[in-house]
């Protein structure tokens, strides 16, 4: 196994200001490594750290062993690629063309993709499922197809990690599942290493190998998803009573976590 | 793929007439038959003449300036995500206008006044650069470019209103005037040829970097994300577009609204890739500026200025698009 993506000791936040430090966690190739936590508890400004995008407060960042801050721009896309939340608006540029844009790294200043870099499109967007949509403008797409559209993107781009932020944010409860599969069979199927952000623990114990917890200003883990989501630690956390229990499936035994109301 | 054909067929069409009718009117009009006499030189007399020093020059000049303010226009509405944006929202035209009024005010030669104008047009883009990667810090870089675009505008727009009211009312004022709102009543051959190699000049570098210009239409962080050092290619395009913008603004002056509008006319036509909107751009640009210099040449007993005619045709055009944007039309 090889570490992908590691952070050690990072500190994040903006200018002076620190949201959230002591982190160190390792991301190895066929792993998904789920990242929990409330809004405003800095999920974001820890990714953008993490993609290089705002400079660490502390620590380091380490892209296949190599200083983060270290790497140009087109090195640092050779190895990791990001995948965003598939916000509506933009503009209404061709499924194609966009999974195309993933080649940016791989293409010299004055390049546009060719027909290699077009096959590679092609081919990612069949890898995901969605080939007939590769002629559509992306503003037409649903939620959950424009979240494959990026993925695929991301695919292209020919890193061995991904980080996908809020991959599930805002989509029904099919797309959601679906999404979910692939991300799962990037890392089982095609052996990459796969951070991803969400709203749900449960989604953490659906796919992923390890969790983290990031509330307060610290971070809990990564451990096994199992350890990690207990009620309370998503009381303190969330601020909400949940239930974590087994449910047999027709796949098996699998682990729960529901929230729980109450009356009112 | 479709509508690809149909954009580029209508316009290379809307240049054709464009070219021809320009050819057509005026003091001397040229049939086009007479233009493939004139082109295989069987034709030599006044009709040759008068296309070779008068006509060809003049269209020359109108179609590099459209071309060069609509493909300028584009890559700028397309990297800072603003369909707003047109050439001088940096501050190149307000600078090379201060140059150029600069240049009348102080009496200087033709040449001298094109040059003031090239100069000031690159050194107010510069110096907005500067000052705007000066005071950056952590904000949105785009935006304090922007800002720092606006304000120095302002401020060469005082310095323009200052020359205006000290110069003399009767010679340098009108003359002023004329270049603000921009023509090619006096454009010569020379004049062409030294303004082309650096229109040309910025014109490639827009094209060469148009398809890597649509990353910067996602956005700052997926652009960079991509692996795209998003700083050093908004300087290389702002660079391209400026030189293209100053050469063409030295040559007729501030020509405005081409710059704003024929991307949207494109856009609607050919779509947002920059990949066909640039180029295609710059052809609807050459045509609507050619078609607008030949109104200007035969509409009046005078020469109407480029700038009172484009804003004349141009707002009604922009505020038939938006309309027609707001029903749910294309953008």
């Amino acid at each position: 196994m090889t570490t992908l993506l590691a952070a050690q000791g990072l500190s994040v936040g903006h200018g002076r200001r620190v949201v959230a430090a002591g982190i160190s966690f390792a991301l190895e190739a066929g792993q998904v490594l789920c990242l929990l936590g409330p809004n405003g508890g800095g999920k974001t400004t820890l990714l953008r750290t993490l993609l290089g995008l705002i400079p660490p407060l502390a620590g380091e960042v380490l892209l296949e062993a190599a200083p983060l801050a270290s790497l140009s721009r087109r090195e640092v896309a050779h190895r990791l690629a990001y995948v965003p939340q598939a916000a509506p608006g933009g503009f209404a540029y061709a499924a194609r063309e966009v999974v195309a844009m993933g080649r940016a790294a791989r293409l010299p200043l004055l390049a546009a993709p060719g027909a290699h870099d077009h096959a590679l499109a092609e081919a990612a967007l069949d890898r995901l499922g969605i080939s007939h949509l590769a002629d559509r403008p992306v503003t037409e797409l649903s939620g959950g197809e424009r979240q494959l559209v990026l993925i695929a993107r991301a695919l292209v781009q020919d890193a061995r990690c991904l980080v996908l932020d809020e991959p599930t944010a805002s989509l029904d409860f099919g797309n959601q599942a679906l999404v979910l599969r692939e991300v799962r069979a990037l890392a089982v199927r095609d052996g990459l290493a796969v951070l991803m952000t969400t709203h749900h623990p449960d989604h953490a114990l659906l796919v992923a190998d390890a969790a983290m917890l990031l509330h307060g200003g610290a971070m809990i883990g990564p451990m096994p998803s199992a350890e990690l989501i207990t009620p309370a630690r998503l009381r303190a956390a969330y601020g909400v009573d949940a239930v974590v229990g087994a449910l047999q499936t027709p796949q098996g035994e699998r682990l729960v976590c529901a929230p729980l109301v109450g009356p009112p | 793929m479709k509508r690809g054909a149909l954009a580029w067929g209508v316009g290379v069409a809307a240049l054709v007439v464009a070219v021809l009718g320009a050819l057509a009117v005026g003091r001397f009009p040229i049939e086009p038959a007479q233009l493939w006499a004139i082109l295989t030189g069987t034709e030599t007399g006044t009709a040759s003449i008068v296309f070779w020093n008068i006509r060809a020059p003049r269209v020359g000049a109108a179609i590099l300036v459209g071309a060069s303010l609509a493909a300028a226009g584009a890559a700028f509405q397309g990297m800072f995500r603003n369909p707003l944006a047109s050439p001088d929202l940096l501050g190149v035209s307000a600078g090379a206008s201060l140059g150029a009024v600069l240049g009348i005010f102080l009496g200087l030669p033709v040449a001298a006044v094109q040059g003031l104008a090239f100069a000031g047009g690159i050194a107010a883009v510069a110096a907005v650069a500067a000052l705007s990667s000066a005071v950056r810090g952590q904000g949105d870089p785009v935006l304090v470019l922007i800002l720092a675009g606006i304000a120095l505008g302002a401020l060469m727009g005082a310095a323009i209103s200052l020359l205006k009211i000290l110069a003399d009312p009767y010679n340098q004022l009108p003359a002023i005037t004329f270049w603000l709102l921009g023509t090619l009543s006096a454009a010569t051959r020379e004049d062409i040829l030294a303004a082309a190699p650096a229109a040309l000049l910025g014109l490639v570098v827009l094209l060469l970097l148009r398809w890597r210009l649509n990353l910067l239409t996602l956005g700052e962080d997926e652009a960079r994300a991509l692996g795209v050092n998003t700083t050093a290619l908004r300087a290389f395009a702002v660079a391209g577009a400026t030189l293209a913008t100053a050469a063409v603004t030295a040559l007729a002056g501030a020509v405005g609204w081409i710059g704003l509008v024929v991307p949207h006319m494109a856009r609607m036509l050919g779509g947002p890739d920059l990949r066909r909107l640039i180029p295609l751009s710059a052809l609807l640009g050459a045509a609507f500026l050619l078609a607008v210099d030949t109104l200007a040449r035969v509409a009046g007993r005078t020469e109407l200025p480029l700038g009172i005619l484009t804003a004349v045709l141009g707002t009604p055009l922009f505020l038939w698009l938006l309309v027609r944007a707001r029903r749910g039309g294309a953008a």
